[in-house]
């Protein structure tokens, strides 16, 4: 590959791309991100090699697999080109049926098709899912028509175009004007203003400067930053390049975290493709701006995501954050100005340029503008990752494009905000989504995680989760966070425990306050988020574990008992069997009885007993009513011809 | 673990202080634990003092002073996979092998670790045993899952 | 560097820029409790009981006095009930570790804290990192670190260095609010390399 030395030369080569290939060619693209991957993706794929190969249609069709498409419940997921034909849950066993009807023919795998599970119809098109139809997907979007390691496919849709505007038309501080005029806050955590943040580090004395992608995703339940460094690595190495063009770096660094074993591999590929074509490196696109990146691998810590602890880990330390000031744009990585942002973040800024800062800011709330990609996570019909316009309510996240609940269950409320955020009943849903929305309802966007909860959470189990996971996750420098999580931890674990007392509330939120005032990093000032907000919204849940000794969302496993309704056992003895300590006695014909004293409450009476007899019931805050007496045990069964 | 072994993987990231991380991280990889004269070596070509080290290694997650058991096993314990049970495959698979997490077994035959999020939500509760996902598990499915292991 | 005047206490303070708030108040004879600082070390940040209140174009937030740095215009008041709140439950959560320790208990008469809020802990250490950071930056002998995080994060000597630096050295000691460190100290000393006497004893 000849490097690109000019702006025209990009355009060439592009032009060059887009004459090689036959818009309407066939092309099966199949999500080749972590989910799907993980759903059997690989083996779709090969399969659909060796089928195309074997039909000798290996020339005619193209077989791309691709970044992640965010229906994640639906993996692994097959897109025929240029039809945008969308089959889900497809595997090896469906291909020969897809390429012979689908590919060879003009007919469409009906029973692979989506399914709208209330009306019963069908979609064909991948856009006109409900799932797609309902988000704006910007940022998202390229990773369907991508095959992350091939950087052509890259350049086909318009790529590294906004690196040559910028570089050839706009001076660096045109470019932070640019970027501020878009309004673009940052999508990691804290939404600060990226282009005033990028003007600090312009402005700041000191050389070498820096700039960081922030990968170190650590909120459990959020993975879009993933799919984007797997799916799209060239829209973030070029945001990166356009955003140190315009602070004056010419080095930088991806800090991915090391669970993300494929984001590593794709970036990896990415940066050398990227460097044979300069655009990276010396006289990138042959102008006089230089830049180099490098991959630094995250060693398993939460706190990491904190912009200071990231730093000391890049100069390879132990993650423990520093006082700010000084803020990294002054006093960064080894004591010189550096500016970090997160993957999406950087994904952002192409976008900017290619379209203006106008036409972005046109998009959204009064403060937050664009999009924003979230994880859609836990209690819905449709996991996934989704992209949303700032200012959609987030009832229609949920519903339009979730799905809702499924199992015909009711929603309760939605986490936004990972660990640092809070939870949102459910009469607070019409609220648009955006930065200063969020926070004002005691939560906050964060990365990016949605977790939805049904009545069968428990809120005060919740907070313990949280709790729990920042006290693991807690550097342990400072006291209010160190001493005062593991502190609030006890009192919650207790509570759950049926072991709380009056007082337990005012201790927690005094500790709530220390952490929150005296914290020295992020991670302690919003520690207590999960539990103030879900105090805030489902108070009568805590005061219900600790008067009562009662879990209303029967799922503290220390509160509740499991109990056999003598009224509906069939005496199937199904429960019986699958019962791991032998609690349950019965036999056939003979109503069965969970005997209290051997009961682990581990919950498998409860999901094998069938749905149609529905017998097991868990009980909390009321006693366990007594066996039946032994005569009144053996069941009567309606005889066969009264039925 | 072999000398020229950590030699060669601190010449590939250079001998300075702040290649520390990931110079311990190849080694893990290679070498499943970190020994101590694999630290002593890092230590001395890195001029960096044993503390730090020691810290660094018991910082960050993805590093064991010990050696791990012939299959890891990462439940993840992920907000979505909580709110879908994870607690109870935890559970389950703490009685099936006897350890908890962050230990290995006397055989060395299972590593059980749990993990924050590994990113398949869809898939929840969700564990990865070498690198396998095992998804939408039920407690019975896991310790099925981990009959198969020898 | 040009000076800065803030004001702390009501009181106008004049000091270099680049100075800490802590600094800065004891330069004019206003104490503020501190535990992990120590004017030989680099400020560290850890053990918040310094939280002063700073106010600075009508925004007010806490700021930890030891590493915070001096802005022009800056209002500063060391004592509220705010502050006195927050220390008190910082001191609560530090006596669950180390209810005798001198320095802790003349603190919590000063601020109402109380021995018992918490159920103690194991461990008296209180992280505050003095003894670690002394070694490091002062000595320059890395004879003791910290070894893993958070609630599991503690002191710990290398053996090897500890045997060669220690004994004559021990600056680290008195340094420690808890006996902690002492014990820590002995710990190792027995188990990694026994005093010459007893070393004598075996050779002989």
């Amino acid at each position: 590959m000849a490097r690109l030395n000019s702006s025209e030369d990009l355009e060439r080569l592009r032009r060059e791309i887009l004459a090689r290939r036959d818009p309407k060619k066939p092309c099966v693209a199949v999500c080749a991100g972590t989910g799907c991957l993980a759903s059997g993706a690989a083996d779709v794929v090969a399969a659909f090699r060796r089928e195309l190969d074997a039909r000798g249609l290996a020339d005619k069709v193209a077989l791309r697999g691709t970044g992640c498409h965010g229906f994640c419940e639906k993996g692994p997921i097959v897109v025929l080109d240029p039809e945008e034909t969308c089959y889900l849950q497809a595997t090896p066993a469906d291909v020969p049926e897809i390429i012979e009807k689908s590919l060879m023919g003009k007919e469409v795998v009906e029973r692979l098709l989506y399914v709208d599970p209330q009306t019963k119809e069908k979609t064909v098109r991948e856009p006109d899912i409900p799932f797609y139809k309902h988000q704006k997907r910007m940022v998202f979007g390229p990773n369907r028509k991508l095959d992350p390691r091939n950087i052509e496919d890259y350049l086909a849709i318009g790529g590294y175009r906004a690196l040559a505007r910028a570089l050839f038309e706009r001076t660096p501080e045109q470019v932070i004007l640019e970027v501020k005029e878009s309004r673009l806050r940052g999508r990691g955590g804290a939404g600060f203003l990226t282009g005033v943040k990028w003007e600090f580090a312009r402005r700041a004395a000191g050389k070498p400067k820096y700039v960081v992608v922030n990968c170190d995703e650590g909120d459990p339940g959020a993975y879009m930053d993933r799919s984007l460094m797997e799916g799209n690595p060239h829209a973030v190495l070029e945001g990166l390049l356009i955003g140190a063009y315009a602070i004056g770096a010419h080095e930088g660094f991806f800090y991915v975290r090391q669970e993300y074993p494929l984001a590593v591999e794709n970036l990896g590929i990415a940066l050398r493709q990227a460097e044979e074509h300069g655009l990276l490196g010396k006289n990138i696109l042959g102008s006089d701006f230089d830049f180099t990146a490098q991959v630094h691998r995250g060693a398993g810590a939460f706190v990491c995501g904190e912009e200071t602890a990231l730093l000391a880990s890049l100069e390879g330390q132990a993650g423990e954050p520093k006082p700010r000031p000084p803020y990294p744009a002054v006093k960064g990585l080894w004591g010189k100005p550096t500016n970090i942002n997160n993957v999406e973040t950087w994904a952002n800024v192409p976008l900017i340029l290619n379209e203006g800062a106008a036409a972005f800011a046109a998009i959204g709330t009064a403060g937050s503008k664009g999009t924003k990609i979230f994880s859609l996570v836990g209690k819905i019909a449709n996991t996934g990752l989704v992209e949303v316009p700032m200012g959609l309510p987030l009832r229609d996240v949920v519903f339009k494009i979730g799905g809702g609940i499924p199992g015909g269950r009711k929603f309760k409320a939605m986490q936004t905000g990972g660990p640092s955020g809070g939870c949102i009943p459910e009469e607070l849903l019409d609220l648009p989504v955006g930065f200063d929305e969020l926070t004002r309802a005691g939560s906050m966007m964060g990365s990016g995680g949605m977790i939805v909860m049904d009545e069968d959470t428990c809120m005060v189990d919740v907070a313990r989760y949280f709790v729990d996971f920042l006290t693991e996750e807690s550097c342990g420098k400072c006291v209010p966070c160190r001493e005062g999580l593991r502190q609030m931890h006890r009192i919650l674990t207790r509570i759950t425990k049926g072991e709380g007392h009056e007082g337990d509330l005012e201790t927690l939120q005094q500790l709530a306050e220390t952490a929150q005032e005296a914290s020295l990093c992020a991670l302690g000032r919003t520690a207590p988020n999960p539990f103030l907000s879900t105090l805030r919204y489902f108070r009568d849940e805590y005061e219900a574990h600790i008067r009562e000794k009662r879990c209303p969302a029967l799922s503290c496993k220390a509160l509740i008992h499991y109990w056999i309704d003598p009224a509906k056992c069939r005496a199937c003895m199904l429960c019986l069997r699958k019962c791991p300590t032998q609690a349950i006695d019965g036999g056939k014909q003979r109503i069965h009885v969970i005997d209290q004293a051997k009961c682990t409450n581990c919950g498998t009476c409860f999901e094998v007993c069938p749905a149609k007899f529905g017998a097991v019931r868990k009980l909390s805050g009321v006693p366990v009513p007594p066996p039946i007496p032994e005569e009144q045990r053996t069941l009567v069964r309606a005889r066969k011809q009264d039925e | 673990m072999d000398i020229q072994k950590v030699d060669q993987i601190i010449d590939k990231h250079g001998a300075e202080a702040s290649a520390l991380i990931q110079v311990l991280l190849e080694i893990q990889r290679e070498n499943h634990w970190l020994p101590q004269e694999a630290l002593a070596r890092v230590a001395e070509r890195l001029r960096v003092p044993a503390s730090r080290i020691r810290h660094i290694a018991t910082f960050y997650k993805a590093f064991s002073l010990v050696p791990k058991g012939r299959h890891e096993v990462h439940v993840c314990v992920g907000t979505a996979c909580h709110v879908r049970g994870a607690t109870r495959i935890l559970d389950t698979l703490q009685d099936a092998t006897g350890i908890l997490p962050g230990e290995t077994d006397a055989e060395l035959k299972f590593s059980l670790e749990t993990v924050n999020c590994l990113g398949c939500c869809a898939l929840g509760p969700v564990m990865v045993v070498d690198g396998k996902t095992h998804g939408k598990l039920s407690p019975a499915a896991a310790a099925d899952a981990l009959k198969s292991y020898e | 560097m040009s000076d800065v005047v803030l004001h702390i206490d009501g009181k106008d303070v004049t000091v270099p820029e680049g100075t800490t708030v802590l600094e800065a108040a004891r330069s004019v004879g206003i104490a503020v409790p501190t535990l992990c600082h120590h004017e030989k070390l680099a400020p560290y940040g850890g053990c918040r009981v310094c939280m002063v209140e700073a106010e600075l174009r009508g925004a007010t937030r806490l700021v930890a006095a030891c590493t915070h740095p001096v802005e022009p215009e800056l209002v500063v008041r060391t004592r509220s009930e705010k502050i006195d709140r927050i220390r008190r439950s910082v001191l609560e959560l530090l006596l669950a570790h180390a209810p005798d320790s001198t320095r802790l208990r003349e603190l919590a008469r000063e601020y109402g804290a109380r021995r018992d809020r918490f159920e103690p802990d194991a461990s008296f250490c209180i992280h505050c990192g003095l003894c670690v950071r002394y070694c490091a930056e002062v000595k320059r002998k890395f004879a003791v670190g910290f070894v893993d995080r958070g609630i599991r994060k503690e002191i710990a000597f290398v053996p090897e260095i500890a045997a060669k630096e220690c004994n004559a050295c021990k600056e680290c000691f008195e340094l420690c609010p808890t006996s902690y460190l002492q014990a820590a100290f002995v710990l190792v000393e027995s188990l990694a390399f026994p005093r010459p006497a007893e070393t004598d004893r075996t050779e002989g």
